[in-house]
């Protein structure tokens, strides 16, 4: 078998076993006892999709946002503010969700990505950081004590995301719709342009693409999925509170890209797994957790610098060598 | 003759430096009219400001009758208007083909479209392929930008500007860093660039641009100073005080 070919059936294999790994890990940890994993194992799931919206405006727009925690925050607020005055319909949910977080990245967009880098930086943290404040002084939702919850929504057909399992399988089906839709969108028109614009702005634009549109475009489309991975995240914790907002989550976000792969479609899941699984794991050996997260980052970027998901495109170019 | 491209009274400044000062320049359908100057007359900047990366602080452009100085750059592009860079900007994460064609794409109906992968849009990457055989480099087209020499690197930033099929071609040095070697198949290119579109040629490479020009315009601390056909321009005086110290040809 020619190599082009070999290398997609290994990725494909290795796409399968993961899916039926998916699939099947709350009826594994059921039968191992050991169901309150399975809370944990949503909560990667709902990183790995607020990631994976961050690493298509980092990783293949080339835009280092540090707000992006705002339209994660901002999602669990919406759906959190339906559920608190008792509008359970999901449907609701997630078009009032989709709404208003594109509404706010674009609004934000429009705005923001008329700077560049460091610049970038600062304007998009700038209007995490109001977001955070308005949370915080929202008095009827929780203001900075957050908002808890007691119901969650229903999806219709008697689904409902109190239901640990049902959670977990919503949260994998919006996962893995976002990785297909990404792996679509890199090879398309717009992917192409996208990873273009990334390269050399200013030529893409000189060639004819309306640069700042493109960017926009997919802004406002990674805002509207990190909201998505709010409404998903408040289901699954029946609480919000402002700091799902601040700056500091947005980081949280950044190093899970980073560590997974900046513009690698898998970058943003295998980051969020492998961080929420490393601290799980330090967390209950030792209290400075955060100081050998550190030392484990530091590792990635210095040797590692495609991340993981760099790392395990090598083992496959190694396995195919042989 | 209509002027395809028009420019009256183009104007900028840097805080107290004036980079160009009331620039008047016509150029015809189908004609190679070369920019020369010394280091530091503006060429750049004027070129910056035809293709759109530069917002100009007085006067007009008109493009084929239209009025295209408050347009941004991908607009001018989109009209013909398509420049190519002194310094090589290729897309590193691309290959020399794929350069080709995502410039081919990016004049050629909508990109917002996100669904279809674009390598299964044939008549594009058979114009691209067509293109890069003219060229010269349709052996590697496989080839990641970066591992191309310095001449070929060249060639392509032309080449890439060229697909997106322009009316009017602005060309910033492309012969920069070139061997002669290099410069010549250069020159060849050029030459066959009149049969396609209108040139405007910025130039250090004095020769080669009174071989290739149908007229010249010399343009020194943001203004003309001289234009005119080959043979006027290079008897002019004020020309030859302007270059007192560089080498004019004789």
């Amino acid at each position: 078998m020619p190599a082009p070919d070999r290398s997609i059936a290994i990725e494909r294999s290795a796409i399968v076993l993961a899916a039926i790994f998916a699939l099947a890990l709350p009826s594994l940890l059921h039968a191992l006892q050991m169901d309150f994993y399975l809370s944990f194992a949503t909560r990667v799931l709902v990183y790995a999709i607020a990631a994976t919206s961050l690493n298509l405006v980092l990783g293949y727009g080339g835009m280092v946002s540090l707000g992006h925690a705002a339209f994660v925050g901002l999602g669990s607020y919406v759906t959190g503010i339906f559920l608190a005055e008792g509008v359970t319909n999901g449907g609701v949910h997630l078009i009032a969700t989709v709404l208003i977080t594109a509404l706010m990245a674009l609004a934000i967009g429009a705005v923001s990505l008329r700077t560049r880098g460091v610049y970038f930086i600062m304007i998009t943290l700038a209007f995490a950081q109001m977001l955070f404040y308005l949370a915080n002084s929202v008095k009827g939702y929780g203001g900075d004590e957050g908002l808890t919850l007691r119901a969650r929504s229903l999806l219709g057909f008697g689904i409902d995301l109190k239901h640990g399992p049902t959670i977990y399988y919503i949260a994998l089906l919006v996962l893995a719709g976002s990785l297909f839709a990404l792996a679509r969108f890199v090879p398309s028109r717009l992917g192409r342009a996208v990873l273009a614009l990334r390269d050399d702005e200013v030529r893409a634009e000189a060639l004819g693409f309306p640069t700042l549109r493109f960017k926009l475009t997919i802004f406002v489309a990674a805002g509207a999925l990190a909201g998505i991975a709010g409404a998903l995240s408040v289901n699954l914790q029946g609480y919000v509170s402002p700091n799902a907002l601040h700056w500091t989550q947005s980081g949280t976000l950044l190093v899970m890209v980073i560590l997974g792969g900046v513009g690698s479609i898998w970058g943003g899941a295998i980051g969020a797994a492998a961080l929420l699984l490393l601290q799980e794991v330090l967390a209950a050996q030792t209290e400075h957790w955060e100081f050998w997260t550190g030392w484990v980052l530091l590792a990635v970027v210095l040797f590692a610098r495609r991340g993981l998901a760099g790392l395990l495109f090598d083992l496959r170019a190694r396995v195919l060598a042989r | 003759m209509n002027a395809l491209l028009d420019v009256r009274g183009l104007a900028k400044r840097f805080g107290g430096v004036v980079a160009t000062d009331k620039v008047d320049l016509q150029i015809h359908p189908g004609e190679i009219h070369a920019l020369i100057g010394p280091n530091g007359a503006g060429k750049t900047t004027l070129v910056s400001q035809l293709a759109g990366q530069l917002t100009s602080d007085a006067g007009h452009i008109a493009f084929d009758g239209h009025d295209i100085t408050h347009l941004l750059a991908h607009e001018r592009a989109r009209r013909g208007l398509v420049r190519s860079f002194q310094v090589t900007r290729l897309f590193k994460s691309f290959s020399v083909l794929e350069n080709i064609a995502l410039a081919i794409q990016a004049v050629s109906g909508s990109s917002l479209r996100v669904w279809r992968a674009v390598r299964t849009e044939k008549a594009l990457f058979d114009r691209a392929r067509e293109l890069l055989t003219a060229l010269g480099l349709i052996a590697k087209e496989e080839f990641r930008v970066d591992q191309l020499a310095h001449g070929e690197q060249r060639v392509l930033e032309v080449g890439i500007a060229l697909a997106s099929r322009p009316r009017l071609l602005l060309l910033d040095e492309p012969m920069a860093g070139m061997g002669p070697q290099e410069s010549e198949a250069m020159e060849r290119l050029i030459a066959t660039l009149r049969a396609q579109c209108a040139v405007l040629l910025i130039e250090h490479d004095v020769d080669a641009v009174f071989r290739l020009a149908d007229r010249v315009a010399v343009l020194v601390n943001g203004r003309i100073i001289a234009s005119g056909d080959p043979a006027q321009v290079r008897a002019d005086p004020a020309v030859a005080a302007a270059y007192l110290g560089e080498a004019m040809p004789s």
